[in-house]
Formats: structure tokens, C-alpha cells, sequence
């Protein structure tokens, strides 16, 4: 049997659903018998693969970027998974939506620098006017909430899905 | 003052009520009259989902969530504001019902700002644990993001809005128990905010007695005491409703 094909993304997040994923300690181990992890902020892969079976998407969709590149990948997975409440629900990187996008600039690269006062352009993607989770943009199949998701609710998840079950989920709280 | 009428000091003995029998899921619960299905139901150890009812307090009905099917054509009706009748029937879990519960807690959800992860009441808030035991994991509507204040006039208690789901319990424990009646609802659907008085800053509302009951009654993080950080407010909702249930609030 070949290996399920897995990914995990890092969209508008702080990484700490990344490490709460790390935290599965030696169940990674089980994990790791049983899927090639292809694309992740932990492996070298620069460009989202085809073909991938399950994918972890962490953070909020925050920029024109984050749009894009959760598009490629919905395209390119079969099972899609919101991991962690920025990913369900916004949370944090939300917290700017009720301020418009401008003021926030402002008072931030300009009112509060004391160098080089002027709102960055270069570089970096144009934020959305608003952060968004992920379900608002493309068909997600699995939520696990919470910030960051239990470690053994992460592991129990992934565990269904590389046995090519959808597991629904109860008693998992936001927060 | 004028003494109460004589139908309504009647119901304060319970000894004077007539017992009666409903039938929930097709059981035979025994109860009395002047009880209310919600009532009914956890008495005989069964258990509905609620909100804005809280022990000792009138019941109004405002979120939603204890919604039963009653009689043969299964009408929706609130469990909390719905009284007993003999021979009642009463479905209290169905696929039904769940599906509509968990509707009525993504849209409290997606009203206001309840970013658990940042809130002094994570772990311990009652919207939060419904939402976990009722298999709430996405919200399907878009989510407000409203811009909303936060008093923090008192100088022992916070009112976040950015929290508060409307269930008034803070409203009725000020009012029916302590006698202040200092909060109110204003406004009408999307638009209603909770308000101190003539809506001033709470700081300002002088019939407040500072004594904190509203904040205990609070079912979520939108009241709490100052200078808690995230996960660290506890509330004394027991102590509370049982205060209440001594006042004899419910007569």
C-alpha cells in the first residue's frame, strides 16, 4: 500500500497549531508510517504539489496571497481540514475586522514608528480588508477547532483520515 | 401596598399543586402543574440545553436553545417558558432539534466577537461548552465582526458587548433578586445592547449596589471581574441561583 499523501499549510497564524502538531511526540512516529508529509512549513517542498490526499491548513485568510494560495491547494487536495480557530473561525487575526484596514495601517507603520514612517508595499501581499477562515472561500470537509487544537485530537483526526475515514466530531471546543 | 392576589399566593405551596404526569421520549414523567417542561424534564434527570435560564430567575425564553417538540404534531415550543399540561407529549432530543440548536449557537456565534482563545472565561463559558457538546466545530453564516465597546467604568467589573449573547440573565438576577434592576435591553433584533440604567457608563448608574450578581449570572465572558487574564474567570453561578432560590424570586 502507498503512502497517503499529506501536507500541512501556514497561512495567518502564529505556527502554534504547527506546534501543537508537533507535540504529537511519538505518535508522529505512527504518522509518519503511514504518510508522506509533501508540502509543510517543516520540509524544503517550495511549490504545492498535485495530488495530495489530506492537507492541514492553518491561519486565517488575511491576503490577497493567502486567497490564491488556498484556491491552489483546495484544487490539489481531496480532504481539506481547517486546523485550529484562526483556520474556523478567524479568531485573533480577526480581531482587526471591525477597524478599517487603512486606519490600522496607519497607526501602526506610521503613528507608531519612529524610522521610516510609511505604510510597507514592497514585498509583502495587500491584505484583504478583512481576515476571513477558510470555509468563506473554498469547501472545506473538516473542522478541528480550537487554539491550539489538542494534540491528541490532532492525532485522533489524522489518524481517521489516513485510514480514509471522515471523522465528525463532538465535545471539541473553540479556544 | 396592595396585597397580592389570591390566585397568585396559591402557588407559592407547591403542596397545593396538582401532581400531573407528561410523557417525554414516550416515558411517563411525573410532575405538577405550574412547572414548566424544562423543569419537568431535569427534575426527572433528563437533560435540555439552555442558556438564559438560570435557577431562582423567570424563565423568558430568549435563546432559544431549550426548544422541545410538543403534542403529536411535534410544534416547536421553548421548554423553559412552556407549562405542563397532563398528558402532554415531549420530545426533548431529536435530529431535529439538534440540527436547529446547533443553528442557534453558530448564529450567537456569528453576531458578535467571541474570540475564546483571548477570553477571561475560556474554559469555563457555557456558550463555549454547548457549542463542544452540541458538535458545533464551524459557523456556516459569515461572521458580524461588529465594532462594539467595552465599559470599563466599575472599578471592580468589566462589561465586554463584544461577548454578550443577550440572554438577559444579568438583567432579571439585578432585578428579581437583588432589587436594583439596574441593566436593561435596548434596541430591537441585531440592534439590542445591554444597557446600565438610562444607558450611561456603568460607573455612572447609581442604583448599582456594586454587588457583582450580574457578573456571577453571566453565562459567558462578556461580564467578569477586573484584572482577570484569559482562562481565569470562574463564576459563582450555583451561589448565585441558589441566593436567588432562597428570595423565592420564582413565585
Amino acid at each position: 500500500m502507498s503512502k497517503v499523501k499529506l501536507a500541512t499549510v501556514w497561512l495567518d497564524g502564529c505556527a502554534g497549531c504547527h506546534m501543537s502538531l508537533l507535540d504529537l511526540d511519538e505518535g508522529l512516529l505512527t504518522v509518519a508510517q503511514q504518510a508522506d508529509l509533501v508540502y509543510s512549513p517543516l520540509v524544503d517542498a517550495t511549490e504545492f504539489p498535485e495530488g495530495v490526499d489530506v492537507t492541514l491548513v492553518e491561519g486565517a485568510v488575511s491576503s490577497q496571497e493567502d486567497v490564491a494560495r488556498l484556491r491552489e491547494i483546495r484544487a490539489r487536495t481531496r480532504v481539506l481540514v481547517s486546523l485550529g480557530d484562526c483556520a474556523t473561525t478567524g479568531n485573533v487575526p480577526a480581531m482587526r475586522n471591525s477597524v478599517p484596514l487603512q486606519s490600522i495601517l496607519q497607526r501602526v507603520y506610521v503613528e507608531g514608528a519612529d524610522v521610516g514612517a510609511a505604510v510597507p508595499s514592497a514585498g509583502v501581499p495587500p491584505l484583504l480588508p478583512q481576515a476571513r477562515p477558510l470555509h468563506e472561500f473554498v469547501k472545506v470537509d473538516l473542522h478541528l477547532p480550537g487554539c491550539p487544537p489538542n494534540p491528541q485530537a490532532i492525532l485522533g483526526v489524522v489518524g481517521e483520515l489516513l485510514q480514509g475515514r471522515l471523522p465528525k466530531l463532538v465535545g471539541v471546543k473553540f479556544g | 401596598m396592595r396585597p397580592l392576589p389570591a390566585v397568585r399566593r396559591e402557588r407559592v405551596t407547591s403542596m397545593q399543586q396538582k401532581s400531573i404526569s407528561i410523557r417525554i421520549e414516550g416515558e411517563l414523567v411525573p410532575t405538577r402543574e405550574n412547572k414548566t417542561i424544562l423543569e419537568a424534564a431535569r427534575e426527572s434527570g433528563r437533560s435540555i440545553p439552555s442558556l438564559c435560564h438560570m435557577d431562582g430567575l423567570h424563565d423568558v425564553g430568549a435563546c432559544r436553545l431549550c426548544i422541545v417538540e410538543v403534542g403529536g404534531s411535534g410544534r416547536l415550543a421553548p421548554a423553559c417558558t412552556t407549562p405542563v399540561q397532563e398528558g402532554l407529549t415531549v420530545v426533548i432530543n431529536s435530529p431535529r432539534l439538534a440540527s436547529y440548536r446547533r443553528m442557534i449557537i453558530e448564529l450567537l456565534l456569528s453576531e458578535r466577537n467571541h474570540v475564546c482563545s483571548v477570553c477571561v472565561s475560556n474554559g469555563h463559558c457555557e456558550l463555549q461548552s454547548l457549542a463542544a457538546s452540541l458538535g458545533v466545530t464551524s459557523v456556516r453564516f459569515p461572521y458580524r465582526y461588529p465594532r462594539l465597546g467595552v465599559d470599563l467604568s466599575q472599578e471592580r467589573y468589566v462589561l465586554d458587548h463584544n461577548r454578550c449573547i443577550l440572554c438577559s440573565r444579568c438583567v432579571r438576577v439585578c432585578a428579581e433578586v437583588e432589587g436594583a434592576h439596574v441593566w436593561d435591553i435596548m434596541g430591537r433584533g441585531i440592534h439590542s445592547r445591554l444597557i446600565s440604567e438610562m444607558d450611561q457608563p456603568w460607573a455612572e448608574a447609581a442604583s448599582c449596589t456594586r454587588c457583582g450578581k450580574c457578573v456571577q449570572a453571566c453565562p459567558t465572558g462578556a461580564m467578569a471581574e477586573k484584572g482577570r487574564a484569559v482562562e481565569e474567570m470562574v463564576k459563582l453561578t450555583e451561589v448565585v441561583a441558589q441566593a436567588a432560590g432562597r428570595k423565592g424570586a420564582r413565585i
